[in-house]
């Protein structure tokens, strides 16, 4: 398996976020990680990445756990929620900066292609919009060969080409045999991308399944229903 | 790290700010020694500016650097990068680039000036020695405070405050304890009262060498017989080094702890 979680817990001050996460993610699937604001998505994703600190619990990453370790994120793409880049440098020199940190081997040239980033690799990134930023975003991530993928939001601010895009990309990464962990409130995306649902609720796992056992066990017609009414009966249990 | 430190060091070399802050030192080397015609004299005046305001810039880059660079610093922690070599980079890279602007602002003027040819040259190292020291102090303590406190406005204050307390108040409470207390026997604790900020024993360790600690009069004997000693000079230099060492620690304690 590539990730395992055992009774992970955090609390910000008194604020529970992640109250006793049991989970294991196989290799090779897609998953998505949903659930309400605020429901600890962003905090699981970032305890996996070790930017966050638990305050019990185990990480493993393939393997291996993650406890004072960072070599493990070497093996990881991240995709972070909201692209805050530093505003001065010029999207060539970020690019650059973080090939040289990484010291990996990457495709860049592809990516910017693909997206077509080429007139603005000489502009500073404070000066792009949200949607162009994104793309950069999405190429620093994917420029790099790892078997694990995490994407928070991916597809904040894109337009319709840069989306289908994007969910080619993803796919050409699965066929790889890559894991990719996505979140999003794009139910549709999540429809369309991911093999497996994860769903958080109050800092738990509410569910976990395919979009079927999904459908089967809240009785709804369609995915999007689905996700809403377990939101409800969440908030009455 | 030393790729952090690379990118910070840059990053601020290149930044408008660095330049500001070493062409003031250079104006202010080339002005004073223009006026004084001296090295010594120059010297101590470059003295009363400095002990005041390397602390100042110090503290207010560190904290100023620390927020600007939260988002490059989110950006690197998602990286295969040791948490330690992120901040310590960062560090190093801030207070390495505002050392340099002091130590090239004022040698240049001095250097032209035919400081190597006069006598004048240890004290002058030694008021860059300080300078530097009071830099790595002064950036560490403001990166303690800001990586802290997550809300802006409060970790400025803090910083703002310590600067303030370490260059003004604590001077004023040092006085006035000697004046309270005046019936007692106070050398032991004016020394240790001294050794307790970076910025009294720098100004102390400076005046001393500079052959002026007559106008201290009785203390000032004291200050001469302990600071004016080999001794008393690697003691003093071991203070700053401990003053420098202690938050950087610090730093890397918290940085181990913090979540983003």
């Amino acid at each position: 398996m590539t990730i395992e979680i055992k009774d992970l817990h955090k609390n910000f001050g008194k604020n529970q976020i992640l109250k006793g996460i049991d989970l294991t993610i196989d290799e090779g699937h897609i998953y998505a990680i949903l659930g309400p604001n605020g429901s600890g998505k962003t905090t699981l994703i970032k305890s996996i990445l070790g930017m966050v600190i638990p305050n019990k619990g185990l990480i493993a990453v393939l393997d291996k756990p993650i406890k004072k370790d960072w070599r493990y994120r070497k093996k990881i793409d991240y995709l972070p929620q909201i692209a805050n880049f530093p505003p001065n440098i010029k999207v060539k020199e970020l690019i650059h900066m973080i090939k040289d940190l990484r010291n990996s081997p990457s495709a860049e040239g592809e990516l910017i292609a693909l997206f077509g980033l080429e007139p603005f690799l000489n502009k500073k990134l404070s000066t792009l919009s949200g949607g162009t930023k994104q793309k950069v975003n999405i190429v620093l991530t994917f420029m790099f060969d790892s078997p694990l993928i995490i994407l928070d939001e991916p597809t904040t601010g894109l337009d319709p080409m840069a989306l289908i895009r994007l969910k080619e990309l993803i796919q050409r990464e699965k066929a790889q045999g890559k894991t990719i962990l996505i979140t999003s409130h794009i139910m549709q995306f999540v429809e369309e991308m991911a093999d497996k649902i994860l769903y958080l609720l109050e800092g738990e796992i509410y569910f976990k399944g395919n979009i079927g056992e999904l459908l089967e066990q809240t009785g709804e017609p369609d995915f999007e229903h689905a996700i809403a009414a377990l939101t409800t009966t969440g908030s009455h249990a | 790290m030393l790729k952090i430190l690379k990118y910070s060091f840059y990053d601020l070399i290149r930044s408008r700010w660095s330049y500001i802050y070493f062409l003031f030192y250079l104006t202010l080397g080339f002005v004073l020694l223009f006026l004084n015609n001296d090295v010594s004299k120059a010297v101590i005046t470059l003295m009363n500016v400095i002990i005041v305001l390397i602390p100042l810039i110090g503290t207010i880059f560190g904290v100023m650097y620390y927020y600007n660079s939260r988002e490059f610093t989110e950006l690197l922690l998602a990286q295969p990068i040791k948490r330690s070599s992120i901040f310590m980079g960062q560090y190093f890279g801030v207070a390495g680039s505002l050392a340099l602007s002091l130590v090239l602002g004022l040698g240049i003027p001095f250097v032209l000036y035919g400081l190597l040819r006069s006598n004048a040259i240890f004290d002058f190292s030694l008021l860059l020695v300080t300078g530097a020291f009071l830099t790595f102090i002064f950036v560490a303590l403001s990166f303690v405070i800001a990586i802290s406190n997550e809300n802006k406005i409060k970790g400025f204050g803090y910083a703002v405050l310590l600067w303030l307390f370490l260059a003004v108040v604590y001077d004023g409470l040092f006085l006035m304890s000697l004046i309270v207390f005046e019936e007692y026997p106070l050398d032991t604790f004016s020394l240790v009262a001294t050794m307790l900020n970076p910025i009294d024993l720098s100004r102390i360790l400076i005046l001393l060498k500079l052959d002026i600690s007559a106008l201290l009069g009785y203390t000032g004997a004291i200050f001469k017989k302990f600071f004016g000693t080999d001794l008393g000079f690697l003691v003093s230099m071991g203070i700053l080094l401990l003053w420098t060492v202690v938050p950087i620690l610090g730093l890397g304690h918290k940085a181990k702890r913090k979540d983003f």
